[in-house]
C-alpha cells in the first residue's frame, strides 16, 4: 500500500502519481491522510486502484474517475465524483451540492445526506443516499439511477429526461415533467440489488418511483408555462 | 392633368413589414421564433473604423517584401504546452449537432492547411474533427454533453463555455430534427426531443468556484493544457477581470453579432453588446491586472474580412475567432442553392433556418443526403483558402501601418467614422482628437 501525507506532499504531487499509475501500474491500493478539506483529489484516475482518504475532502473529489474505487471517511466538499465515468465512489460521511453531477456511470453511494442538487444532469451514473437530499435534485437527469433512503427537497426531477429516481421517504415538491409512476416488481428487483450493491439494508417496497412525464421532449404551445 | 396620382403608401417606422409579420407569426403559433446567424440589425461594428496608413510621421512596411509576422502563443500563462498557431485567426466553437460530421471535418482540415485551431461545440468531440484538426480546442460547456476525461486529455485546449455573444444568459438549444441516433446517443439523450440546455454549470456558480474547477481541470490534464474561457459579451470589463482571477490562460469574448446554431430571434438581437466596445472594456480589464498580452484575448463576433482582423488586433485582441464566414466559406448560403432555398422559403444570402436542419449545403444538417453534399476535402480548401485571404489582408494593412506583426498593431492606428463608435470603440473621431466619453 502507498500513503500519501497531504500535510506534507501536495495536491498536485498526489494526483500525477495516480495518474501515472495508468502508464504503469505500480501500486494498486493508495491511502491517503491529512486530506483537510482540500480540492481536487484524486480526481481524473484511470486506473482500477483502491484509494482511500482519510478525513474530508473538498470540491470535486474523485472528479471524472475512470475505474477506480475511492472511499472517503469524511464528508466532500461540491461536485464529488462530477462526471464519473466508471468505478465506484463512497462517500462515508455526508455531500454538499451537485454530487455526482453530469456523471455517465459507475457507482456514487453517500452515506450521510446530500445538499442541492445532487445528480443534476446525471448521465447514467447510479447515485445512492444514505439520507436526505437537497433541492433541485437530478435537475434535467438524462440517465442512470438516484435512490435517496432519506426525503427529497424541492424541485425533484425538474425537466427530466430518463434518470429514474426512487425515494424512502418524502419528496417536498416535484420539478416541472417529473411524476411519480407505478412500483412494478421489475422495480422493487432492480432496486433490490442497487441497494445491496451500496451496502444499504432497508426494503425496496417502501420507495416510491419518479421519472419523466415526456411532456415537455418537445415544443408544444400548451406546455408554454411550463418552461 | 386629369390622371390620377398613383397613392403612396406609407409604411409606419414602428410597425414596419418585419414588425408586423412577426405579430401575425407569433398570433399563429404561440411560439417565439428560433432560428440559426446572428444579429441582422445594424450595430456600430468594425465598418464604423478606418486604419490610419502610414505617410510622413510613420514609417509603412514594403508591400510584398518587409515580413509582417502572425504568428500567436496561446496559453502561455499556466499551460506546460501552450498552442503556436500560425495566423491568428481560429475556428470558433460550433457543435456537431449544429453542423454535419462532414462540416465538422471540413473545419478540421481547413484550419489544420492555415495552420490555426478549430473547436469543438456543445456536443463533445468526433474523431472526425480530432483526426482532422492539428490544434483542437474542446469545449466544457454548461450541459457536458459528451464530456469525459480521455477526450480532455485528446485536447490541445480546454474551453468552459460560460456564454456567447448571441445569447449571453442562455442555454443552448437543438431541435428534434437534428437529434438523430448519432447525436443524441454523444448526449445521452432520446431521439428527437427538443433539446434544451442548461445556462449555468451544474457544479459551480460564481468566480470563487471557477477557480477550483479551472484548477480541477487543470489536475486532470497533468497542467498541460491551456484553458480559456469563453463570455458572451455583456459585462466584459468585470467578467474579463473574474476570469483572469479564476486562473484563465485565454479568454475568449464574443461579441452580440455572433452566430448560434439555434436561438430565439429576440435573444440574438436584442441581449449583449457589440464585439466594438466590448473589446476596449477587455483590454482595459487586462491592463489593469498587467495581463494585457500575457493572458491572450481571442474575440469574434461578425469577424469577415482582413480588415475586421486587423482592427479587432489593432484594439488589443490577441486573435479573432469566425463562425459564420467560416461557414459562408464552406459553402452556406451559395448562390448555386438559390432555387433550393427559395423552396424552404428562403433564398441565397437570407438563408439562417439553421436550427431545422434542411439546410441544402448539406452544413448544419444531420440528414445523410444532405450532409453527403458537402465535400470534407473540397470544404476544406475552400476554409484554407479564405483564411489566407483573411491574413494577406490584414497583413496589407498592418504593413501600410508599418507594423511588422499584426500584433504590432495598436490603438492609435485607428479612427472612427461616428460619435457612436469613437465612443464604444474608445479612439478619436477621424480628423479630430476627441474620444466622447473620455472626458472634455
Ligand atoms: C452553427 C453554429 C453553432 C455554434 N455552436 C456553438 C457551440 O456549440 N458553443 C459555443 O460556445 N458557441 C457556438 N457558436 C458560436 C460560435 O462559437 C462563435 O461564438 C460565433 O459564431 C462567432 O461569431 P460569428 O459567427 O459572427 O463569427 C455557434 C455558432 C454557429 C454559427
Amino acid at each position: 500500500m502507498k500513503t500519501f501525507d497531504l500535510s506534507s506532499a501536495s495536491v498536485r504531487e498526489f494526483n500525477q502519481a495516480l495518474h501515472d499509475q495508468a502508464k504503469q501500474l505500480e501500486e494498486r491500493e493508495w491511502r491517503v491522510s491529512n486530506s483537510g478539506g482540500k480540492h481536487n483529489l484524486a480526481v481524473g484516475v484511470n486506473q482500477p486502484l483502491d484509494i482511500v482518504i482519510d478525513g474530508h475532502a473538498g470540491y470535486y473529489c474523485a472528479g471524472m474517475n475512470q475505474q477506480a474505487n475511492i472511499t472517503v471517511h469524511g464528508n466532500v466538499g461540491v461536485g464529488v465524483a462530477e462526471n464519473m465515468m466508471s468505478g465506484s465512489v463512497r462517500v462515508k460521511g455526508s455531500a454538499s451540492q451537485a454530487a455526482g453531477a453530469t456523471a455517465h456511470g459507475g457507482l456514487l453511494v453517500i452515506e450521510g445526506d446530500a445538499g442541492a442538487r445532487c445528480g443534476i444532469s446525471m448521465k447514467g451514473v447510479d447515485i445512492v443516499v444514505g439520507g436526505n437530499i437537497g433541492h433541485m435534485s437530478c435537475f434535467m437527469g438524462r440517465a442512470g439511477r438516484l435512490v435517496v433512503c432519506g426525503d427529497a427537497g424541492d424541485a425533484l426531477g425538474d425537466s427530466l429526461y430518463e434518470t429514474v429516481i426512487y425515494v424512502k421517504g418524502s419528496v417536498k415538491s416535484l420539478g416541472a415533467d417529473c411524476i411519480e409512476k407505478e412500483m412494478r416488481a421489475e422495480h422493487i428487483e432492480e432496486l433490490r440489488v442497487l441497494l445491496d450493491k451500496a451496502g444499504f439494508d432497508v426494503d425496496p417496497a417502501s420507495f416510491k418511483r419518479y421519472g419523466s412525464a415526456r411532456q415537455l421532449y418537445n415544443f408544444k404551445v400548451d406546455n408554454a408555462s411550463a418552461y | 392633368m386629369s390622371e390620377k396620382q398613383t397613392p403612396v403608401l406609407r409604411e409606419s417606422a414602428t410597425f414596419d413589414r418585419l414588425a408586423i409579420q412577426e405579430i401575425q407569426r407569433a398570433a399563429e403559433t404561440g411560439i417565439y421564433d428560433i432560428r440559426g446567424g446572428g444579429t441582422k440589425r445594424k450595430v456600430p461594428h468594425f465598418d464604423d473604423l478606418l486604419l490610419l496608413g502610414a505617410s510622413m510621421s510613420r514609417y509603412p512596411l514594403e508591400g510584398y517584401r518587409e515580413k509582417c509576422g502572425t504568428d500567436v502563443i496561446l496559453g502561455n500563462r499556466f499551460a506546460k504546452k501552450p498552442i503556436h498557431l500560425k495566423i491568428p485567426v481560429t475556428i470558433a466553437g460550433m457543435s456537431f449537432g449544429a453542423l454535419s460530421a462532414n462540416a465538422k471535418e471540413a473545419l478540421g482540415r481547413g484550419a489544420t492547411i492555415a495552420g490555426t485551431s478549430t473547436t469543438t461545440g456543445d456536443g463533445g468531440m468526433t474523431p472526425e474533427e480530432r483526426g482532422q484538426s492539428q490544434h483542437l480546442v474542446y469545449q466544457y460547456l454548461p450541459s457536458r454533453y459528451g464530456m469525459n476525461p480521455d477526450d480532455l486529455r485528446k485536447a490541445d485546449a480546454i474551453e468552459i463555455v460560460l456564454g456567447q455573444g448571441a445569447k449571453p444568459g442562455g442555454g443552448g438549444m437543438l431541435l428534434g430534427m437534428k437529434i438523430t441516433e448519432r447525436v443524441a446517443g454523444m448526449r445521452t439523450l432520446p431521439i428527437g426531443v427538443d433539446q434544451r440546455s442548461a445556462c449555468r454549470h451544474p457544479d459551480w456558480t460564481g468566480p470563487d468556484d471557477l477557480a477550483i474547477k479551472i484548477a480541477e481541470i487543470r489536475e486532470i490534464t497533468d497542467w498541460e493544457k491551456p484553458i480559456y474561457v469563453k463570455i458572451g459579451a455583456s459585462r466584459p470589463y468585470y467578467d474579463v477581470k473574474l476570469a483572469v482571477k479564476a486562473g484563465a490562460d485565454v479568454i475568449v469574448l464574443d461579441g452580440m453579432q455572433g452566430g448560434t446554431a439555434a436561438t430565439q430571434e429576440v435573444f440574438i438581437e436584442h441581449v449583449g453588446i457589440p464585439i466594438l466596445c466590448a473589446i476596449p472594456q477587455a483590454v482595459q480589464a487586462l491592463q489593469e491586472m498587467d495581463m494585457h498580452r500575457k493572458v491572450q484575448l481571442i474575440v469574434s463576433g461578425g469577424i469577415r474580412t482582413g480588415a475586421d482582423v486587423a482592427k479587432a488586433m489593432a484594439m488589443g485582441a490577441d486573435a479573432v475567432a469566425i463562425g459564420t464566414a467560416a461557414l459562408i466559406a464552406l459553402g452556406d448560403n451559395h448562390p448555386s442553392l438559390d432555387d433550393e432555398l427559395k423552396k424552404i422559403g428562403s433564398a441565397a444570402g437570407f438563408y439562417d433556418d439553421w436550427q431545422n436542419g434542411k439546410d441544402p449545403a448539406g452544413i448544419t444538417t444531420q440528414d445523410p443526403e444532405l450532409a453527403k453534399r458537402l465535400d470534407p476535402i473540397e470544404g476544406g480548401r475552400r476554409l484554407a483558402n479564405y483564411l489566407r485571404v483573411l491574413v494577406l489582408e490584414a497583413q496589407t494593412m498592418a504593413r501600410a501601418c508599418g507594423k511588422s506583426h499584426l500584433l504590432n498593431l495598436d490603438p492609435e492606428d485607428l479612427v472612427a467614422l461616428t460619435m457612436e463608435s469613437a465612443a464604444m470603440a474608445r479612439v478619436p473621431l477621424a480628423g479630430t482628437n476627441w474620444v466622447p466619453g473620455q472626458g472634455f
